[in-house]
């Protein structure tokens, strides 16, 4: 208000200064006629993506093509299914919406809104078949996974027409334990060397290992455990065991490990290789010291998500491992069985029970590769050379700590000579 | 006064040579230290442990599959059955129902791929988007050994019905017929409809889904910020700008990530063998119960195979390999040559 009137006063000077200037001689400005009462402010454009206007249509288009739909299905025609139903509904409720906007809207803005609505939709049905998934395999398996001795038994004096209350899959939890690790220690040293390679060193060679391990991740893992099978077991005449099958994952998971491997390595800045190498660092200490442990959170990544692929993988190890309902701890001999092959075995016997025990393996298979991911996501969530606050704070102090060495070495020979 | 030369601005020190004999540039050594070259060679020598085990994959496959190609020759793209002890056996039943099953999965993965990546870049608020891709790549790593349960169990009794509904309204298009349905009797068998091609590509595509999906979505969030809200400028809609901008920039990931999607599809093994029940004649027909994939064959017969019978399967084998590598290569040369590709992985 007081802006407003002194504003208003100013004015007021200046036009007496003007007509002062009138009087006298030729004018020699010439002023803008300001409007008389101050207007009041536009409304502000709500910028808000979503509001009160555009929650109304949808809200009442949904109520609407629900009754709707209600009354097709039950009264007006003999239409049944829960999944008639739900198309029925969409339809329905796309039409009611669209007319709806176009009460308020012209042509590209119903089109638009109508867009919105079906990007939506698939987002739904996409994550809608992911909880359907995850709820009913976890459901079925309800019965076995509530008793403890699923996790601690196996299945060796447990017939398929036993109850729940005995017999379980330790067996294939230890199995797919073993296997892992085992893959897990062929691939992780060789697959960080060969992303090593492919990314540090100008090999004539790299293109082309490059070319061959994206063409492998092309390889269906039925064909791994076919190569294992043909050469391992019929020509080397191995029988079927842990180890076979590992060999086989690790086929399968390599291509995978090296891919991702290789492009983490390629983020790390150039910059800290070059500072490296100024510092006189040799190039095997450049990728010890500075490239590993810069790309270690992406390379921790790769390796989880490879080893979640391995793990659920059956089809390799259906043709390596064989399949057993005993505890077998020595991966060299005797067939050992997995947490998907044991599902997989399970669940094709007609027997519930055996069913409900199928589908409480594949719910631990499930839960294992879900810690596994949130796991690489935890790890991985930051790119390479971002740390997160506990890795800051240690760096921190590994510096200071640094910088106190590095003054004792360099002053304390001053100081004697001083002293002398 | 004279022009000013550089040496009256600056003062040059003066070099003492402290040694009579001439300056000489300090070598440089570009050999590799100890270190260094042993480094190399472990490097070199994993690489080339990598190649070679890859490479002889491949050529084992070819070497084994040899034996059973050259007595079929041709044949053995055109023959049905399978019955390599009898010397008549061929890929043309089980790959026309890989590259069916494959197709199904991809015709119903593509658009829903396409909007949740869509949904994810364009539409879903900021807070949401981390834990929808967090969900997205989520699903890609549920085994399939799940899916597979979840699709014999529960997705098979939900989807006869649209089968039968299909077949009912469609069956005049030939790839809908059902041989033995009879949709005017109300009291026909669903068991016409189990099993069948249709219901493996839909398992299949929620397996491919995700995997098209961050694809198209990694694409989708490289559009150039200046032409999205150069379009918002002219006064376009959300969907205007999604049509004239994001969707031509992001065509070539569209292309290469639903055809990476398919070649994971072609290589299904576990989720169709439980689903499928095999059958070895030319069914084009995808709501009709049985069906036939390579992998599942490879699955089902190869502990009752012995010298030529794995041979055969080798060559089935090696066949399904081609085809899922000539896919994969033509996906990613599709995602490079793209205009959004040359930064992105796939």
């Amino acid at each position: 208000m007081t802006t407003l009137m002194g504003a208003h006063s100013i004015t007021e000077e200046l036009e007496l200064m003007s007509t002062d200037v009138r009087d006298g001689a030729t004018p020699a400005t010439t002023l803008p006629i300001r409007p008389g009462p101050q207007t009041p402010p536009a409304q502000r454009r709500a910028l808000k993506k979503f509001s009160r206007a555009d929650a109304l249509p949808m809200g009442g288009a949904f109520v609407s093509a629900l009754a709707t739909t209600l009354l097709i299905f039950g009264r007006l025609t003999p239409l049944a299914g829960r999944l008639g139903f739900v198309v029925v509904l969409f339809v329905i409720y796309l039409v009611t919406y669209s007319v709806l906007v176009s009460l308020t809207d012209d042509g590209p803005a119903v089109v638009d809104r109508m867009m919105a609505v079906l990007l939506t939709s698939s987002a739904v049905v996409a994550l809608a078949a992911l909880f359907s998934v995850v709820i009913f395999v976890l459901w079925r398996g309800r019965t076995a996974l509530t008793n403890s001795n699923f996790f601690v038994e196996d299945l060796s004096v447990t017939g398929p027409l036993d109850p729940l209350s005995t017999g379980g899959i330790s067996h294939a939890i230890v199995g797919t334990l073993i296997m892992t690790t085992i893959a897990l220690v062929i691939t992780v040293p060789l697959g960080v060397a060969c992303s090593v390679y492919l990314t540090e060193s100008n090999g004539r060679a790299t293109n082309l290992v490059r070319t061959v391990v994206t063409a492998m991740t092309a390889l269906p893992s039925i064909l791994a455990g076919l190569f294992i099978f043909a050469t391992w077991i019929l020509v080397l005449g191995f029988e079927r065991s842990g180890i076979a099958a590992s060999i086989a994952m690790s086929i399968m998971m390599l291509p995978i490990i090296i891919r991702s491997a290789d492009v983490v390595l390629r983020l790390v800045p150039g910059n800290l290789r070059e500072a490296a190498a100024a510092l006189g660092a040799p190039k095997w200490r450049t990728v010890w010291h500075v490239v590993l442990p810069t790309a270690r959170s992406g390379l921790t990544t790769s390796v989880i998500l490879g080893v979640a692929r391995g793990v659920g993988e059956t089809a390799p190890i259906l043709l390596t491992a064989g399949f057993t309902s005993t505890m077998n701890l020595n991966p060299n001999e005797g067939p050992m069985v997995s947490l998907p092959l044991a599902a997989f075995e399970l669940v094709r016997s007609p027997q519930p029970s055996q069913i409900a025990r199928g589908f409480a393996t594949a719910a631990v298979l499930m839960i294992l590769v879900l810690v596994l991911f949130t796991v690489a996501r935890i790890v991985g969530g930051r790119p390479a050379g971002q740390l997160s606050k506990r890795q800051q704070r240690r760096t921190v102090t590994t510096s200071a700590k640094d910088v106190e060495r590095m003054s004792i070495k360099h002053v304390a020979p001053e100081q004697e000579s001083l002293s002398v | 006064m004279d022009v000013l030369t550089p040496e009256a601005l600056t003062t040059v020190p003066q070099v003492v040579p402290d040694a009579p004999g001439e300056v000489r540039p300090r070598e440089i050594n570009t050999r590799l230290g100890r270190g260094d070259r042993i480094f190399f060679r472990g490097a070199s020598a994993s690489g080339l442990l990598v190649l070679s085990v890859m490479v002889a994959v491949g050529v084992f496959l070819a070497i084994q599959a040899s034996q059973a190609l050259q007595s079929r020759g041709f044949a053995f793209l055109s023959t049905a059955e399978w019955q390599p002890d009898s010397g008549k056996f061929g890929i043309a039943a089980v790959m026309l129902g890989t590259v069916l099953i494959a197709l199904v999965a991809g015709v119903v993965a593509l658009p829903i791929a396409l909007g949740t990546a869509l949904f994810i870049t364009e539409v879903a608020p900021t807070w949401l988007r981390a834990s929808l891709v967090a969900l997205v790549d989520l699903m890609a790593a549920v085994p399939s050994v799940v899916y597979g349960l979840w699709g014999l169990f529960l997705l098979q009794g939900e989807v006869i019905g649209l089968s039968r509904w299909i077949n009912t309204w469609f069956g005049w298009v030939p790839f809908f017929d059902v041989a033995r349905a009879d949709p005017n009797s109300p009291l026909s068998s669903a068991s016409v409809y189990t099993a069948s091609t249709f219901i493996a590509g839909l398992v299949v595509a929620m397996m491919v889904m995700p995997i098209s999906c961050v694809v198209m979505r990694e694409v989708f969030s490289q559009v150039p910020v200046g032409e999205r809200e150069g379009a918002f400028a002219l006064g376009s809609t959300r969907w205007g700008m999604i049509r004239v901008v994001a969707l031509p920039f992001g065509r070539g990931g569209i292309i290469g990530g639903t055809m990476l999607g398919l070649g994971r599809a072609l290589g299904e093994t576990i989720a169709v063998l439980l689903i499928i029940s095999p059958r070895f004649d030319l069914n084009f027909h995808v709501l009709e119960a049985g069906s036939n994939s390579v992998s599942s064959l490879i699955a089902l017969r190869t502990f009752e195979s012995s010298g030529f019978g794995l041979s055969a399967l080798m060559a089935a084998g090696l066949a399904l390999f081609a085809v899922t590598l000539v896919v994969n290569f033509t996906a990613s040369w599709f995602v490079a040559r793209s205009r959004s590709g040359a930064s992105s992985e796939a």
